[in-house]
C-alpha cells in the first residue's frame, strides 16, 4: 500500500487559525486532507490527525483547557489509544497537554513577550513517526509564534519523560520561552502522539525561509501511508 | 450556594506575570518583595447543601478550573445564592 495518498484530518476549533496553512502544507506534500469541525463526534477514516495552531476558545482559562472538552476530542483520544498518529502544533500541543494525551503543560513565556521568529531546534529523538526523516542531532529551522510556549514538567515528570526518550525536539538557545530543558516538542510513551510549539506547516518551502518543517510533516505522512492494522 | 474558587500558581512555579507586577509596584515606590498572580472564579452552584456544593467544586477544580501540575486551589463556600 506504500504510495497511496495518505489522508489526514485537520481539526478546526473555534479560534483555530492555522488550519488552512496545515491543510495547504500537507496537500503540497501529497496528502489528502479533510477539515473536521470540533463539534463532530466521529473522525473520518484517516491515517493521521492534526490539531492546528490558533487560539481555540480565545485561550480562556488556560490555553487548550476548553478545547479539550470539544466532542471531537473524545474521538481523537480513542484514535490515539488505538495507535493513530496525532500531531499537535502550537495551540494543538497545548490542547494535547491539557487533555492528558501528552505530558506537561504550556505556560506563559518567561519573557512575557510574544515570540515570533525562526528558531533552531535540535532533533533529540529521530525514531518517532514524526522525525523518521531526521537523524538525532539534526538542527532544523522552523518558526515559532506564541505567547504561552514554556513547556513545564516538574522534576519527577521531567526525568520520566527524558528517560523514556519522549523529548523529541529542543530549542538551540535558552531565550525562546524558558521551557524546562529547552523542550520544544514531546511525544507520548507510545510515540504516536507528538506536540511541538514550532510550526512545521510554515516551513515547507525554502522560498519562505526554510523547508525543514516538511521533514516532520513528511515523516508523519510516510507513517500514515501504512494501513493502520498493519502498523500495530 | 455561592462560592469563590481561588487558583494560585504552585510554589516554585515561575510566575512571570507576578514578577512583572512586582517590578511595576516597585517602580511606583512600594517595597514589594514578592508578587504572585492567580485567578478568582465566582460561582453559583444549584444546591442548598454546602457540603454537596464543596464536593462538586472540588471536582470542578480537579477537572477544569485548575491544572494540578502547576496550580493549587482553595474553595470558599460563601452562603446561599
Amino acid at each position: 500500500m506504500i504510495g497511496r495518498r495518505p489522508s489526514v484530518a485537520v481539526i478546526a476549533f473555534p479560534g483555530s487559525n492555522d488550519d488552512h496553512d496545515a491543510e495547504w502544507a500537507l496537500s503540497a506534500l501529497g496528502a489528502r486532507t479533510q477539515r473536521v469541525w470540533h463539534a463532530e463526534a466521529e473522525l473520518p477514516n484517516v491515517g493521521a490527525v492534526v490539531l492546528p495552531g490558533g487560539f481555540s476558545y480565545g485561550d480562556y482559562l488556560r490555553c487548550g483547557a476548553l478545547a479539550r472538552f470539544s466532542p471531537v476530542m473524545q474521538a481523537v483520544a480513542r484514535f490515539a489509544a488505538d495507535g493513530g498518529l496525532v500531531l499537535g502544533i502550537c495551540n494543538g500541543f497545548q490542547i494535547l497537554c491539557e487533555a492528558g494525551l501528552l505530558p506537561g503543560v504550556l505556560l506563559p513565556n518567561d519573557s512575557l513577550s510574544f515570540v515570533c521568529r525562526d528558531v533552531e531546534v535540535t532533533v533529540t529523538n529521530g525514531e518517532t513517526p514524526f522525525t523518521a526523516r531526521c537523524d538525532e542531532g539534526d538542527s532544523l529551522t522552523i518558526p515559532v509564534k506564541h505567547g504561552e510556549g514554556r513547556w513545564f514538567a516538574d522534576g519527577a515528570l521531567y526525568d520520566e519523560v527524558r528517560r523514556r526518550h519522549q523529548i523529541v525536539l529542543r530549542y538551540g538557545d535558552d531565550d525562546t520561552n524558558g521551557s524546562s530543558g529547552r523542550v520544544a516538542g514531546v511525544c507520548n510513551a507510545d510515540r504516536n502522539v507528538f506536540g511541538l510549539m514550532p510550526h512545521p506547516e510554515h516551513a515547507v518551502d525554502p522560498l519562505l525561509g526554510s523547508g525543514d518543517g516538511a521533514l516532520i510533516l513528511a515523516s508523519m505522512l510516510d507513517a500514515a501511508r501504512v494501513p493502520f492494522a498493519a502498523a500495530v | 450556594m455561592k462560592a469563590t474558587v481561588l487558583v494560585r500558581p504552585k510554589a516554585g512555579i515561575l510566575d512571570p506575570q507576578g514578577e512583572a507586577v512586582q517590578s511595576s509596584l516597585r517602580q511606583l515606590g512600594f517595597e514589594v518583595t514578592d508578587a504572585r498572580v492567580g485567578r478568582l472564579v465566582d460561582l453559583e452552584v444549584d444546591t442548598a447543601d454546602p457540603h454537596e456544593a464543596r464536593a462538586q467544586l472540588e471536582r470542578m477544580c480537579e477537572q477544569l478550573l485548575a491544572n494540578p501540575l502547576i496550580e493549587s486551589f482553595e474553595i470558599e463556600v460563601t452562603g446561599a445564592a
